[in-house]
């Protein structure tokens, strides 16, 4: 036990003299957490549209103003001919071109039906659907409009309807930042409890230092776990600054208990700072591990579930997530911060977390070898 | 002059070969190098997708009668939705909620059917976890089309009239697959992250180490060994875009419309701004932690958020907008967006392509200014 204090006390002199470590530790996260959340926002509105316009009819007319006061569409281009509707699509002006053929209005007056072309930029494949979906949607309501202009409907439903009445449940303004802050705080806490864990015992193996600690009678797990302390500690003094944070600027305060998401981040930075640990044992220069710890942290920060859901994955992938402990994490907070769910419903997941963290540490204590 | 000229040639190329010597022989490091960008295409282009599909709801029937449960059959057979429990009364549905097993609830009231045959007019409602507000919004969506398609299924087919109708296309991306976007994005944000990680890294390693004192005795001009250590993670990067290339051609199914050597070229240039801005992070730092905080820490997360193959950036408050100017994967994917995929030329890119450029020759003189030949 006194060896470990004294181990620790090393290990922190070490963090508190090395401005550099501190200064990024708390202020990058910080930083980040107030940008970025920012700059998320799934939601699909300033359509540009490009208007190919063969028929300047009265209705046309209304037709492209419905669709501009839609709020979802500003009009970038306006032409009469598609292949100038198409270049202003090439040159990223445009994302959706709505085509009217000549006669349009005629048609739809003599022939009771005529036809409007849209071609919708579908790169970004959910975009474009969403995109496709709006201008019909405008489309439709503009149909029912100039009907009731010329037919008179009875009063009463002629036709059985189905009324459809939704709600948004924990969430109902759709904020996104109350989904991405917590999600990004926990990316950030990731990436640098991992990186700085990573990248320790492989510095002392670089520079030499861990020889002096290989001769000393110095357990290994004490010296795992006076790695693991400094920035555990540390790590949960960023997470309070970043609840902090998200109370201050976003006015996010969790619906349940502090209690419960602190448990739950203990046990999980174990899991994670354990990681960066069983890299660093297995890494000979620090070039190695940062390689290792990017590689990983990049699967697992994509594949989290913060960005694109984890159900629509393919199965095997699926399969990826469950050994990402990021995952769980993400879906901690956002049960507790936003639906106020209790230690009770978090259970299963933090038994998981812990399985993880009782595996890797174990491994890298395992695999620290004294003996180089 | 010339013989001048010649002697300082080989100088450099012998330390371009040392340099080749330090990654050859680490071969682990070689490996992660090239293997990474690999895996991350191959399980990117299939995993991520902005597509919400297979998601688990529940459905809580208080009528029971015909008209309810084919609906509720065809909400559960559509490939969006999951069904994962049927509730019996109004608080399972936050219970579930809470314990995280479902994302979605559709209610169905008493009277269901016999409403919808006598009345002609009755209720659904639907009920979702709002947490992910994309999810939610997107699955209401879907459930709102799927029990409109069944109203106009069961109203005999009137002809109604004025009817205008609209045709469709998909341009570029027909089948709408996520990795017509996520190609282009991976690939800007590995080769950025790589190279300017990697030649930070290794020059400050050895201002650690102490061997760059010994270099900077030689005869070589200072920079000249810096742009050395450079070199090697040029070629590197070049095979890395190959393999990336060949992949999502062949693996992907993700198309190259545009021309290859403009690609190829691009993508050069964009090695190069990422390689300059790794020098320039590495003549700001002392040590490797720092060079590696800045390049992997500072830009990781920025990357994906500003970029704008995660977040659209015209959705962004105008700041950052501002901000996302700077972060060259932004530039860069839009580039490859454009010529692999809408398959036009430079006539389309060539601001973005200035851009980057211009954000060579910053990163570039602004390294050379920072840095030192006198060590501390």
């Amino acid at each position: 036990m006194r060896t470990l204090l004294f181990l620790l006390q090393k290990e922190f002199k070490q963090i508190r003299r090395d401005p550099g470590i501190l200064k990024m530790m708390f202020i990058m996260p910080i930083m980040q957490l107030i940008i970025l959340p920012n700059a998320a926002d799934y939601e699909v509105k300033n359509i540009k549209l490009a208007v190919a316009n063969h028929d300047n009819s009265e209705y046309v007319r209304r037709l492209v103003n419905k669709i501009t006061a839609s709020g979802y569409f500003t009009l970038t281009n306006y032409s009469s001919s598609y292949n100038d509707a198409l270049q202003s699509v090439e040159n990223d002006e445009a994302d959706l071109i709505v085509e009217i053929p000549a006669n349009f209005e005629q048609k739809l007056i003599k022939e009771n039906e005529a036809t409007l072309f849209i071609a919708v930029n579908a790169i970004n494949g959910v975009k474009g659907g969403l995109a496709g979906g709006y201008i019909k949607n405008i489309i439709q309501n503009y149909n029912n409009q100039i009907r009731t202009d010329w037919v008179q409907f009875p009063k009463i439903n002629p036709q059985p309807v189905i009324e459809v009445t939704s709600s948004n449940w924990y969430n109902p303004q759709m904020n996104y930042k109350k989904f991405m802050v917590p999600g990004i705080l926990v990316l950030l806490l990731t990436i640098i409890g991992t990186n700085l864990t990573a990248n320790n015992i492989v510095k002392e193996k670089e520079v030499g230092t861990i020889e002096q600690i290989n001769v000393t009678p110095i357990k290994k797990y004490h010296f795992i776990l006076s790695k693991l302390i400094p920035f555990w500690v540390l790590a949960l003094v960023v997470l309070t600054i970043g609840l902090v944070i998200a109370k201050v600027f976003y006015g996010i305060i969790p619906l349940g208990s502090f209690l419960t998401i602190y448990v739950f981040a203990a046990v999980y930075l174990l899991a994670i700072l354990g990681l960066g640990l069983l890299i660093s044992t297995y890494a000979a220069t620090q070039q190695q591990s940062m390689l290792v710890s990017f590689f990983i942290m990049m699967i697992f920060v994509l594949m989290s579930g913060l960005y694109t859901s984890i159900e629509s994955m393919p199965v095997w992938a699926q399969w990826i997530t469950k050994f990402n402990p990021i995952s769980y994490f993400i879906e901690v907070m956002r049960m507790v911060v936003l639906k106020g769910s209790n230690f009770s419903d978090i259970l299963p997941k933090l038994y998981t977390v812990l399985g993880f963290a009782i595996v890797l540490n174990t491994w890298a204590v395992y695999s620290y070898k004294k003996r180089s | 002059m010339r013989k001048k000229l010649s002697i300082s040639n080989s100088q450099f190329f012998s330390f371009v070969k040392k340099e080749f010597y330090h990654i050859w022989r680490d071969k682990r490091t070689l490996f992660i190098l090239l293997g990474m960008p690999i895996i991350q295409i191959i399980i990117f282009g299939f995993a991520l997708t902005n597509e919400v599909k297979n998601v688990k709801f529940a459905i809580l029937d208080n009528s029971k009668d015909e008209a309810s449960l084919e609906l509720s059959q065809q909400i559960s057979s559509s490939k969006y939705f999951d069904l994962a429990i049927n509730l019996h009364s109004y608080q399972e549905i936050e219970k579930e909620f809470k314990k995280g097993t479902i994302k979605f609830a559709v209610v169905f009231p008493q009277n269901f059917g016999k409403d919808l045959l006598h009345i002609n007019k009755t209720q659904v409602q639907l009920i979702a976890d709002a947490s992910d507000p994309n999810v939610a919004t997107t699955l209401t969506n879907y459930a709102t089309a799927i029990i409109m398609d069944y109203q106009l299924h069961i109203n005999a087919n009137k002809k109604l009239p004025y009817t205008i109708k609209t045709e469709t296309r998909m341009l570029y991306n027909p089948q709408q697959k996520g990795a017509y976007n996520f190609v282009p994005g991976v690939m800007a944000m590995v080769l950025l992250l790589v190279c300017t990680m990697m030649t930070a890294i290794t020059i400050v390693k050895e201002k650690e180490l102490g061997t760059m004192e010994i270099m900077l005795v030689s005869p070589m001009k200072p920079i000249k060994i810096v742009i050395a250590k450079a070199v090697p993670y040029l070629l590197l990067s070049i095979v890395n875009i190959l393999s990336i290339l060949l992949l999502s051609v062949f693996v992907l199914d993700v198309p190259i419309n545009g021309s290859l050597p403009l690609l190829i070229a691009e993508s050069i240039l964009f090695i190069l701004v990422s390689l300059s801005l790794g020098l320039l992070i590495s003549a700001g730092s002392a040590t490797q932690q720092a060079a590696m905080f800045i390049s992997l820490i500072g830009m990781f997360l920025p990357t994906i958020m500003f970029s704008g193959f995660m977040f659209p950036v015209e959705n962004m408050p105008k700041p950052l907008q501002v901000i996302s100017n700077i972060v060259p994967a932004k530039w860069f994917f839009i580039i490859v967006k454009s010529v692999m995929i809408k398959g036009t030329g430079i006539a389309t890119v060539w601001k973005e392509t200035l851009v980057l450029i211009g954000m060579l020759i910053f990163f570039l003189t602004m390294a050379i200014k920072k840095f030192k030949i006198r060590l501390a």
